[in-house]
């Protein structure tokens, strides 16, 4: 039945009538509008940010953790830039979200008005899809599109641009208004030819791996992977997006691979018969040097996305379709089998190439600190991370028990995203622990958001890894530019306890690796947010390593 | 036919699509085009059969492995419908071509004949100069303008591809007047490069 009502309220009735319950965002004057009837609609909870880029990681990590789309509000011009980089980093990582953001009104769009930018324009190479909406009675049918475009196929963040004035124009919503979208195509069950092709590689291989990457995180497909994992007896490799997606504890578990995973992934990766891949797009920190990578094995490629295949490697079978639908297809015909030979060749690396040694030392090492946390949290905390060495230590040190715990920008590689991520996973998740693995680096690129887990009571630890540098530069000016060290120091940073506390928040340190187990227990303990300043070693190298565009023939396991 | 390399060892395909008649969709799919690298040759675009639906074909140039993956990248796009690498299909396809060249009272009839020939239409004529309308395969009309290149040519407009496929399943003869085309035997492979560019 259609109702007559404002564009405000059209839109918070279709966020309603799509679950919505969170919205993380910033107002300003186009979207003003839209904030004027929030107090109409309580179960809208608006979560007050302190940058547009923490809105969007927010929604980010709200989406990861939960499985559903996380939604952020911007205003026109700065407003919606401050998104992209947040909503970049959802694209890369094909997260579901929608972000809507105002726009000046309809008659100064184009006359270059206060606080006009071309968002749509502007994010076109960064969403999935987005939209300008020039009428009240098209927002209710753009909003379920949105919301349909953002949670189906490959997930991804679509935008919708609303003018000041359509937010007060009064139009008519039809809630039950089919959507309108005669070329998007929702993947599903594969092609029964692709999966009985896959089904006898699989059942044909000596020395099959799989690769799980996020696709099965998206997917919610852990019990399937285990499944199949379990009945065919085959290793498991998770990509770094797909960490949590199989438990570590997992006989078959066998770590990450590629520029900074375990050496004996990347090995296994190399030396098996067959590949099979699940959701991962053959990301060039995993396969190197094309040309050289796994030469000797056979490709299964199962992707919701078609434009994937062959995209980086060319495989024999190409399986197209919703990731759970394809285990669903595909397990029972896959033979219940052992591969005792190969399985006890992969315990033979993993005992070969541990791969995950930390320096004897009696200073504090970054890799004590997540070692600790994983000890400590018993692999159970949701984790979220920025980018850099602190990244990678917490990837192989972290050992994960829980699915879909692990919140990391993988993709695009975005410095500062642990912060904001980190306050979207505790308030989709306010039940389980969320621990922040940060950099001082991207820590400082986004720490304004401590105010709003302050202000929102959200108990987010931050574990600040501070060596005063910028530890993944520090480390290729090393490696890459014969030591000559340049802008990798940060002889500033403030003193994270002071900071923590001027922000109302329990701030913590630790120094030495005898104290680390008391403050984390006390910062679990606290019932609030807490920031630890964990003093690490200035310099240490991230290992294994294999260098860009290298192959496993390159590997540097450990040069200590 | 087989993907066409041109004289830069690129490789051409045809796209055949399907889009929505919307605000932006150009704009969407030359973006994809610019970030995935791959060069327009020639686009022709207009409304359908369809309401608020159009077509468009483009010619893609670019090294083959890169434009192999055009269609996959352009049916990502919500506001394309439908979209065919007809390249390796049986298809007609036709570009038109205005050509503006230098013909004084001395020269008028031998660029006539040539006309005649060609049977293309005369749709102006000049004290200095006449236009003529061609339309045709890709070798047709390169060919008339490589003929009509010693009287001065002083425009020449092409529209860019249209194609459809045949409706017919005996495999056609390749289009235009001219069925020789020498240098297709020259076509070469591009150099596999090493520099992937990952940093």
């Amino acid at each position: 039945m259609s109702r007559h009502l404002t564009g405000s309220q059209i839109v918070c009735e279709a966020l309603l009538k799509e679950g919505v319950s969170v919205i993380f965002g910033i107002p300003g004057g186009a979207i003003l509008p839209l904030y004027g009837v929030l107090s109409q609609y309580p179960d809208l909870r608006h979560i007050l940010v302190r940058h547009e880029q923490g809105a969007a990681h927010a929604a980010d990590g709200y989406a990861r953790s939960t499985g559903t789309v996380g939604v952020a509000f911007a205003t026109s011009g700065p407003g919606s830039t401050n998104l992209i980089t947040g909503l970049a980093t959802a694209m890369m990582d094909s997260v579901p979200m929608v972000a809507i953001t105002g726009q000046v009104g309809r008659a100064a769009i184009g006359t270059d008005a206060f606080q006009e930018t071309d968002i749509t324009g502007a994010t076109m190479p960064v969403t999935k899809h987005n939209y300008l909406v020039m009428r009240a009675d098209d927002l209710g049918r753009t909003v379920h599109e949105a919301f349909h475009i953002a949670r189906t196929g490959r997930p991804g963040p679509v935008l919708i641009d609303i003018p000041k004035d359509v937010f007060i124009e009064m139009g008519n919503y039809d809630p039950d208004e089919p959507i309108d979208l005669p070329g998007y195509k929702v993947p599903g069950k594969a092609d029964e030819a692709q999966v009985d092709a896959a089904a006898k590689l699989i059942n044909e291989s000596e020395r099959p791996v799989i690769l799980a990457g996020h696709g099965v995180v998206l997917s919610r497909s852990f019990d399937e992977l285990r499944e199949f994992a379990e009945k065919a007896q085959i290793p498991v490799i998770t990509t770094l997006l797909g960490i949590s997606s199989f438990p570590e504890n997992h006989v078959l578990s066998t770590g990450f691979p590629g520029m900074h995973g375990m050496a004996y992934a990347s090995l296994a990766l190399d030396q098996a018969d067959l590949i099979i891949n699940f959701g991962s797009r053959f990301d060039d920190r995993i396969v190197g040097d094309a040309k050289r990578f796994s030469v000797g094995s056979k490709k299964i490629h199962v992707d919701i996305d078609p434009a994937e295949i062959n995209k980086m490697i060319t495989v024999e079978a190409p399986v197209v379709g919703n990731i759970k639908d394809v285990f669903g297809q595909l397990i029972p015909k896959v033979n219940k089998t052992t591969h005792v030979e190969w399985l006890q060749h992969i315990e033979h690396l993993k005992a070969e190439h541990p791969s995950l040694r930390i320096p004897e030392t009696d200073r504090l090492m970054g890799q004590h600190v997540v070692k600790a946390l994983s000890d400590v949290t018993k692999g159970q905390a949701i984790i979220t991370t920025g980018v850099g060495q602190h990244q990678m230590w917490a990837a192989q040190h972290y050992q994960f028990t829980n699915a879909n715990s692990w919140l990391s920008s993988g993709g695009l590689g975005t410095m500062g995203y642990e912060v904001p991520s980190a306050i979207g996973a505790q308030v989709g998740n306010p039940d389980r622990l969320v621990w922040s693995i940060c950099g001082d680096g991207g820590f400082q690129m986004t720490l304004m958001e401590l105010a709003t887990a302050v202000e929102n009571n959200l108990p987010v630890k931050y574990a600040i890894l501070n060596n005063n540098h910028l530890g993944m530069i520090t480390q290729w000016q090393a490696m890459f530019y014969e030591g000559d060290y340049q802008a990798e120091t940060y002889t500033g940073n403030p003193d994270f306890v002071k900071l923590a506390e001027a922000y109302g928040i329990k701030g913590l340190r630790a120094t030495t690796q005898d104290e680390l187990e008391g403050v984390i227990r006390e910062a679990n303990a606290h019932d609030g947010p807490v920031v630890i300043d964990f003093v690490i070693e200035k310099v240490d190298d991230v290992y294994p390593m294999i260098p860009a565009g290298q192959s496993v023939e390159e590997l540097i396991e450990d040069p200590n | 036919m087989a993907p066409e390399g041109n004289r830069n060892g690129t490789f051409q395909r045809t796209i055949a699509a399907l889009v929505l008649d919307r605000p932006g969709v150009l704009a969407r799919i030359a973006g994809l085009f610019r970030r995935r690298g791959f060069n327009i040759a020639s686009l022709a675009v207009g409304r359908s059969e369809r309401p608020g639906l159009s077509r468009m074909t483009f010619v893609v140039e670019g090294p083959e492995e890169v434009v192999r993956h055009v269609a996959a990248q352009l049916d990502r796009l919500i506001d394309v419908v439908e979209v065919r690498d007809i390249t390796e299909q049986n298809i007609v396809w036709r570009e038109l071509a205005l050509i503006k060249v230098k013909a004084n009272a001395g020269e008028r009839g031998e660029i006539l004949e040539l006309a005649n020939i060609f049977r293309v239409n005369v749709i102006d004529i000049g004290v200095e100069s006449l236009t003529m309308e061609i339309s045709g395969g890709r070798q047709k009309i390169d060919s008339l303008i490589e003929l009509l290149r010693k009287f001065g040519l002083e425009e020449v407009i092409r529209t860019g591809r249209v194609a459809t496929l045949r409706g017919t399943l005996i495999e056609g003869e390749k289009d235009g007047l001219f069925q020789s085309d020498a240098s297709r035997s020259t076509y070469t492979l591009p150099t596999p490069t090493d520099e992937s560019g990952a940093v």
